[in-house]
This record gives C-alpha cells, sequence and structure tokens, in this order.
C-alpha cells in the first residue's frame, strides 16, 4: 500500500492546519479541543485550548503569559520524544526560532509531514539550533521570503549598536525588540560582545526575562526603565517592545537614539517610515538564504509555503522541480509583521 | 570602500543637523587621505561617472538573478541600487573589496567598455551595504540628506575653522583635497587658489516673513524686483570670461552668446534671463537654454542670454566684498554706465515706506518678475545666508481648485506611499459634457499624516492602475499653490504651472465645484 498523500490527511480550516486522524490542530487559530503549538508567539500559541502539546519551555512561556488560561490540560512533549495521538505519531524536533521553539513532525500511516512553524538557521545563543528532518511534506514560513532578505551577521549589527554609543555618549540609546525571543537574544549578544553595564528594559520584558533566566538562559544584570532615576537613563541602553518607542514612555529618556532589532531593518524604506534612526538588522526569520538551504537540507519533494512571500518562495521551489504551493492560514506573522 | 559606507548607511537614517556633523567630522578625522577627500567630493556632489547609469545596472542583475524574483524584489524595495545591493548573488573571488579612492580612479580613468566587469567584481567583493554605497555613488543619488554645505559646515567644524573661510576656497580646489585637510590639521598652509577665475560663495536672501515686516525700517534698504530667471556669478577675467550656477557649475559653454560680450575685468552678481530687444521672456524660454553642455546658433537666436546685473564682487583683481551694498552699486553702476546689448542693470525702485513696498509688489503681476528683493544699504558682501541683511518677498502664490486624477508611487521614504499626485481642471468635453484634463503634477506640500490619509483615499478609490500609477474616480478636491501659469504642450489643458503645490486638501468640497480650465488660463499673463 502506498503512504496516503499528506493532502488527504492535513487540512487548512478556519480554525487552523487541522490533523484529520489524530484529531488535533497546530497552531489553532481560534480555541479547540487539542492543540499542538509549535512555540509561544502570540500568532502560535493562543489562550483557551482544552489540551496543549508542546515542549516544556513552550508550556512555560505560556502558563507565565496566560496563566490559567494557558489550556486546561498542558502536556510537555522535549525534543526528539514521540507519542502518539491516536493513530498519528508526533514528534517535537527545534526549530531554532526562540526558547522552546520546535518543528511539529506528524506521521501517519507512512506519509510524514513537517509543521516548521517559525524558525532561523543561524546560531542562538538562546535557543536549541534548528535540526532539518527529512519528509514527505515540509511546511515552511516565508516571512522574509524575498531574495533582498538576507541578514548580515548578528555580531556586525550589535557592533554597530556599540559603535553608536560610543559617537553620541550623551544620549540614551532604545532597541525596539519583541518582549519573547528577540529582547533576550539582543542581550545575550550585547554580552557576548562584552557590554557587562546594566541593561534597562521596559516593564512588558520583564516577566520573560525572567522566565528566560530561570530556564537556564544568563542575562547579566537587568533593571527596570521604568523605575530608574532620569540621570541613571542618560548614554544608558533601554530596551523595549517597538510599540513604547513613539509612546509617552519613550519621555523619560534623554534625546534617545531610536534603534529597532528586526529583519525588516534590511529594507530602508521600512526603516523610515517607522523612524528609526539605528536599524539592527536582527532576526529570529530564516533569511531568503536560510529559506532555500532548509529547502535543500530537508529533501522535500513537496514544500507548502505560509506567512509572508509566499509566491517567491513558491516560485524558487518550482523552478528547483519541487512541488510547491502557498497554504493560506489566518491570523499568522503579527508577531513581527507589523 | 567600508567606512564611507557606514557613513553613508548612519547618515541615510540620522535625521538631526548636529548628529549628522558629528558622523561626517568622525569620519574625517579617522579616515586616512585620500579616501577622506573622495568621501568629501561625494558628498558635496562634485564627482560625477558618466559611464554608470541605471541600465547598466540592470543588466548586471539580469545577467545573475531570475527575472521574475528581481521583479518582485524591486517593487518591493523600490530602489533600484538598493535592490541590487541586497539581492546580489556574490561569486567567490579573490579580489579584495576596494577603497574609496580606487573606485574613483578606477572608474575616472576606465573606458566606457570596461565599465560593467569593473563594477561586477567590485560587486562581488563588497558587502550588501557597501554594494549600496558604491551604486549610490557612481549613479550619482547619494539622497542621504546632505547638503554640500552640510559637509563643508563638518569640514569646518573638524578643522576648527569658519565655514566661510572654506567657502572662499572651495571652488579653487580639486578633490581629494589633500592640501585643504592638511591645512584644517595644521599640517599644511593654507592652500593657495592658483586659478582666478573662480567662482566666489554667494549671498543669499532669507524670506520675509509678515511679521518681521512691521518691524523693517524702510529707509536702511533698497529695493529691486525678484527676477524670474537664475542666479549666477558672471567672473571675468585676462579676456576670459566664465559663467556660474548658484551652486558653483560652470556652465560657461551653454552660453557662448553672453560670455562673448564681456570686455571688462569683474566679477558680477545677477540674474539669467532670455531677453529680445530688452523684453524679458518667460521662464519657459529659459529653461530651453538650461542644461546643456552646448547649445547650437539656431537655440542663441531663438533664446538671447541676458545677464541683469545687481551687485558686483571684484573690479581689476581689487575685492570689493567689504565694501557696502550702496558703494558696490555705485561702481556697478559706473561699469555698465554705457548701454550692452546682453547685460543690464537691475533697477533700484523708488520708495518711501513700507506702504510704497506692499504696493509695489502688489502690483507685480508680470511672468518674469516673483516679487521683491530688500537689500540694506549697508550691507557688505558675507558667503551664505545670513538674516537680515537681505530679504526675498515673494508676491502671493495664485491657487485652484483642482480633482485629483492619478496618483503615483514615491520613491525612498514613500515607496509604499502614493505620493505623486497629478490634478486635472474641468472643461466642456466634445459631447458638450464636463471633462476633466490634467493641468499639474504635485509631489509635496502635505504633512506625513495627511499623505497618510490621501494614500488610503487612492486605494480606496482606485479604477485603474498603469505600473505605479493609479487612475481614480473624480472625488477629492486639492487646493493647489503655484507661482504662475504658462503655455505648454505637455499638457493636454496647454497650460503648465511653475511650482505647483498641495496648499490645502479640500475634503468638504464636491469635486464638481472644482475650478475650469479658463480660470486657470484667465491668470497667465504677458
Amino acid at each position: 500500500m502506498t503512504a496516503p498523500h499528506p493532502e488527504s490527511w492535513l487540512q487548512v480550516t478556519k480554525k487552523g492546519l487541522y490533523c484529520k486522524p489524530g484529531d488535533f490542530y497546530v497552531d489553532p487559530h481560534s480555541r479547540v479541543d487539542r492543540a499542538v503549538v509549535t512555540h509561544g508567539h502570540a500568532d502560535h500559541a493562543r489562550a483557551g485550548n482544552a489540551k496543549v502539546l508542546a515542549t516544556p519551555e513552550t508550556l512555560a512561556i505560556m502558563r507565565s503569559r496566560y496563566g490559567a488560561d494557558a489550556g486546561r490540560i498542558l502536556e510537555p512533549l522535549g525534543y526528539g520524544k514521540s507519542i502518539k495521538i491516536k493513530d498519528v505519531e508526533v514528534s517535537l524536533a527545534p526549530a531554532g526560532h526562540v526558547l522552546g521553539s520546535a518543528q511539529a513532525v506528524l506521521s501517519w500511516r507512512g506519509s510524514r509531514v513537517v509543521v516548521s512553524g517559525d524558525y532561523k538557521r543561524r546560531r542562538d545563543p538562546t535557543c536549541a539550533p534548528f535540526e532539518p528532518v527529512p519528509c514527505d511534506v515540509f511546511i515552511t514560513e516565508a516571512t522574509f521570503g524575498l531574495p533582498v532578505f538576507r541578514h548580515p551577521d548578528d555580531a556586525g549589527e550589535i557592533a554597530k549598536l556599540l559603535e553608536s554609543m560610543k559617537l553620541f555618549p550623551e544620549r540614551s540609546h532604545v532597541v525596539g525588540v519583541y518582549a519573547l525571543g528577540k529582547a533576550q537574544r539582543v542581550i545575550c549578544l550585547l554580552r557576548e560582545a562584552g557590554y557587562d553595564r546594566p541593561i534597562f528594559i521596559h516593564g512588558a520584558l520583564q516577566g520573560l526575562c525572567d522566565l528566560y533566566e530561570s530556564l537556564g538562559v544568563a542575562l547579566g544584570p537587568l533593571e527596570a526603565a521604568t523605575a530608574a532615576e532620569k540621570v541613571r537613563l542618560k548614554g544608558a541602553l533601554v530596551l523595549a517592545p517597538p510599540s513604547a518607542l513613539t509612546a509617552a514612555w519613550a519621555r523619560r529618556l534623554s534625546d534617545p537614539v531610536s534603534a529597532m532589532a528586526s529583519g525588516w531593518m534590511r529594507v530602508r524604506a521600512r526603516a523610515r517610515q517607522r523612524g528609526v534612526e539605528l536599524p539592527l538588522i536582527i532576526s529570529d526569520h530564516a533569511d531568503w538564504d536560510e529559506l532555500t538551504r532548509t529547502l535543500e537540507d530537508v529533501a522535500a519533494p513537496e514544500v507548502w509555503v505560509t506567512h509572508g512571500s509566499e509566491e517567491a518562495l513558491v516560485h524558487y521551489a518550482t523552478q528547483r522541480g519541487l512541488r510547491a504551493r502557498p497554504l493560506h492560514l489566518v491570523g499568522r506573522g503579527e508577531e513581527e509583521g507589523q | 570602500m567600508t567606512p564611507f559606507a557606514e557613513l553613508l548607511d548612519r547618515l541615510s537614517y540620522l535625521p538631526g543637523r548636529n548628529d549628522k556633523l558629528r558622523l561626517i567630522a568622525d569620519y574625517f578625522a579617522t579616515t586616512p587621505d585620500s579616501d577622506r577627500g573622495w568621501a568629501l567630493a561625494a558628498l558635496t556632489g562634485t564627482l560625477d561617472f558618466k559611464a554608470a547609469k541605471p541600465a547598466m545596472i540592470r543588466a548586471l542583475i539580469a545577467a545573475r538573478c531570475d527575472p521574475v524574483l528581481f521583479r518582485w524584489s524591486y517593487d518591493y524595495v523600490g530602489d533600484l541600487a538598493e535592490t541590487v545591493s541586497l539581492m546580489w548573488p556574490e561569486r567567490p573571488s579573490a579580489n579584495r573589496a576596494p577603497e574609496l579612492g580606487e573606485v574613483v580612479i578606477r572608474l575616472q580613468e576606465a573606458k566606457r567598455t570596461e565599465v560593467p566587469k569593473l563594477v561586477e567584481g567590485w560587486l562581488d567583493s563588497l558587502d550588501a551595504n557597501a554594494r549600496w554605497a558604491l551604486l549610490k555613488l557612481i549613479t550619482g543619488g547619494l539622497r542621504i540628506g546632505v547638503s554640500a554645505r552640510l559637509a563643508k559646515t563638518a569640514l569646518a567644524q573638524f578643522g576648527g575653522k569658519d565655514v566661510s573661510e572654506i567657502e572662499e576656497l572651495w571652488h579653487g580646489l580639486e578633490a581629494p583635497y589633500e592640501d585643504l585637510f592638511a591645512w584644517l590639521e595644521g599640517k599644511g598652509p593654507i592652500p593657495e587658489i592658483a586659478d582666478s577665475l573662480t567662482f566666489r560663495p554667494l549671498m543669499l536672501a532669507t524670506p520675509l516673513e509678515e511679521s518681521e515686516l512691521e518691524k523693517l525700517d524702510a529707509s536702511a534698504y533698497l529695493a529691486e524686483w525678484k527676477w524670474d530667471g537664475i542666479r549666477v556669478q558672471l567672473v571675468a577675467r585676462d579676456g576670459e570670461a566664465r559663467l556660474f550656477s548658484r551652486s558653483g557649475d560652470d556652465i560657461s559653454r551653454a552660453f557662448p552668446d553672453l560670455l562673448e560680450t564681456i570686455d571688462f575685468d569683474a566679477v558680477l552678481d545677477g540674474e539669467l534671463l532670455v531677453a529680445r530687444d530688452g523684453a524679458i521672456a518667460p521662464f519657459n524660454d529659459l529653461q530651453q537654454r538650461l542644461n546643456r553642455k552646448t547649445v547650437d546658433a539656431k537655440t542663441q537666436a531663438a533664446y538671447p542670454a541676458h545677464l541683469r546685473a545687481y551687485d558686483i564682487l571684484f573690479l581689476e583683481g581689487d575685492d570689493l566684498r567689504d565694501m557696502t551694498l550702496e558703494q558696490r552699486r555705485k561702481i556697478l553702476e559706473k561699469l555698465l554706465s554705457e548701454p550692452r546689448s546682453r547685460i543690464d542693470l537691475s533697477e533700484l525702485l523708488s520708495f518711501e515706506s513700507l506702504e510704497d513696498l506692499t504696493a509695489l509688489r502688489a502690483s507685480a503681476r508680470e511672468n518674469s518678475i516673483e516679487g521683491l528683493m530688500l537689500k540694506r544699504r549697508d550691507s557688505v558682501y558675507l558667503a551664505g545666508r545670513p538674516k537680515g541683511p537681505w530679504f526675498k518677498w515673494k508676491r502671493d502664490a495664485l491657487t485652484l481648485d483642482t480633482v485629483l486624477m492619478y496618483a503615483q508611487r514615491g520613491h525612498g521614504k514613500r515607496s509604499s506611499f502614493y505620493s505623486d499626485y497629478t490634478f486635472g481642471a474641468w472643461r466642456d468635453g466634445e459631447d458638450g459634457a464636463p471633462e476633466l484634463v490634467p493641468v499639474g503634477k504635485a509631489y509635496f506640500g502635505f504633512t506625513d499624516e495627511e499623505l497618510k490619509q490621501l494614500d488610503k483615499w487612492i486605494r480606496d478609490h482606485t479604477v485603474d492602475r498603469f505600473g505605479p500609477v493609479r487612475a481614480v474616480s473624480p472625488g477629492l478636491v486639492l487646493e493647489v499653490a503655484f507661482d504662475a501659469v504658462q503655455r505648454s504642450k505637455r499638457h493636454k489643458s496647454g497650460l503648465a504651472l511653475r511650482f505647483p503645490r498641495i496648499h490645502r486638501i479640500r475634503w468638504d468640497k464636491p469635486a464638481a465645484e472644482a475650478d475650469r480650465v479658463e480660470t486657470l488660463a484667465a491668470m497667465m499673463e504677458t
């Protein structure tokens, strides 16, 4: 008997990607009875599902964000272990996106699909590196699915920030970062570059920074920016969610240089539209070269492409002789999208 | 190349003038000759590479990339140099990354046919940011919000001098300016300007605000018309004469008819115009003579060049700039006392009071007059734009209520916004029904917030698309301001606006009540 084609058992529904023989959803968009969650970003991990399967780290992140609403039953599954949900074998492989992020590997009757969630391929001191898993269908993100997105070396971007702090020592530098993943990665990269002064953080980052520390990611001295005396913020390094950069909150900083750590900073017009004075191209999503390299590494004959520039990656994969199609999932790409 | 690229990159994002000055001065202090000199030349716009055009860059990328992926990428990024620099697939090679000076010199020495190979090799050896800087540099559009003046100010800060000292020397110097840097670092003497036929920095006027008017002591000022031509400097010495634009570009070769009449030894400041038998022609006529490298006899005869002089900076080698305007004016009048075919004096207007001036300004309705110039009688000739001694007082703009017809996506910062607007006025169509005809195009005069609202309106009211252009249904009235109306073959209406800008967005006004083409035609003067 030939293995069933994944199209016959994995479908896009209104609630999200649905695995029929296992009767569960991967990263559902609205509440379901049983969810497999790839990572803790809000556009993948929603509150209020009945049963949630994820890595222990992702479950910890969900509990810290949603409290009791994280899910009625939380089932931890470590990397490399597998369980059966009905007839479907499920395992989680590291995705290298943020702490605890995983690819969901689903196998049914000899047919295997990898739902990679969000991923990147370069080194990240805060999480386990991506592991390619051979499969029949690889579902990939395409947040940066255009060949213009090629992230530079992150150490160079951190050097740019430190250089600017030297040139403008009287100004504070405020870096816009997403609260989960980016904030902790930027802090770790700064520590690796030898920056050992306290880093001031916006209140919205506190909880997740504490959680990372408790899960073994050392971040060095952090202080609450909101509680700090104004004079101490002079010439200081401050991390805040992107939305805080333009909010009244930023007024406490002395003539701040406004920086932003995001893959979108690669395109000048995007950075300027946001009024960013120091763009730092640091992304937790694969760039074009990482996306295309991953297609080679997983060697799947068929690729489904979600959130981002699907058509460019589909075009590329088709040119390479793969079967490829866009997969339209609702509500994706919000954490870095806007 | 990398330090220069990093400088351009930072400059392109930092909006503050003082921050930019610090970045540039820091670059001059940490970069060796001759690279910093070439960077200065690039920032002041004095480099020109003839063989490196956008078409060549398109050809290079077409040979390396999938055309579909390139098109999508270019659509997304909105800037050719940036798209190519980001997606360029490097081929590993033994080439090391070139220094800025090396790029400049090899490009200047290369034959046209050798340029693509050179550029391709550099693109392979540089990183994305340096590729961007390279492409911006060689296609001649840095667009990083740094004027030549700002670069010179940073240079002055770096060397602890006044910027006027640099301006004075500037046009006698050549890139890569090693003598200039040596002087600024206290390692050499002040550079000598060998060529006496050099441009001297101009004195510029500030716009007169209504609030300043009342405080003005009319008796301390001389008044002239503000002519609608281009500001030039005529430099004549030892039987040779040159004409410079206001930024110091030598435009002599385009105006032999004017220069062959020069028989004196002086530096004059004046307005370049086209005049026939003493009558000033509209600016449109002057445009036929501008931006040309050379000019044929027919064009010279059809659009005769004329200089209307208003100041004198040097006479027979003597620097007159420390004299008062009144004293200089007497010398100028004496120099031009005999009637000449191609040069005359900008006449002084007689007036007694501020009311006279107000009336004079209001009476200025000829096309060749933009308003009034008020200059202090006792003003010495200072480089730059000192506030107070000279004022320009433009006449009120004309306005018209028009209807938005087409919008085009902008570039750079505006690459995701519809920011260039073509607007029209009503007339009777062949079937008698009213129809809109385009009368002009404008891309500024609105705030960032208004731009967002306009962009949204356009996206919601699009009826057709042609590439980056959208046609919209006639529903939005734009009140446009402009300085004058001229005949034009370019627009269907037969009319063109001079210096049009969006004055107000009339969200409240129904499109049917916008103005008619006839109203615009009536605003056209002599």
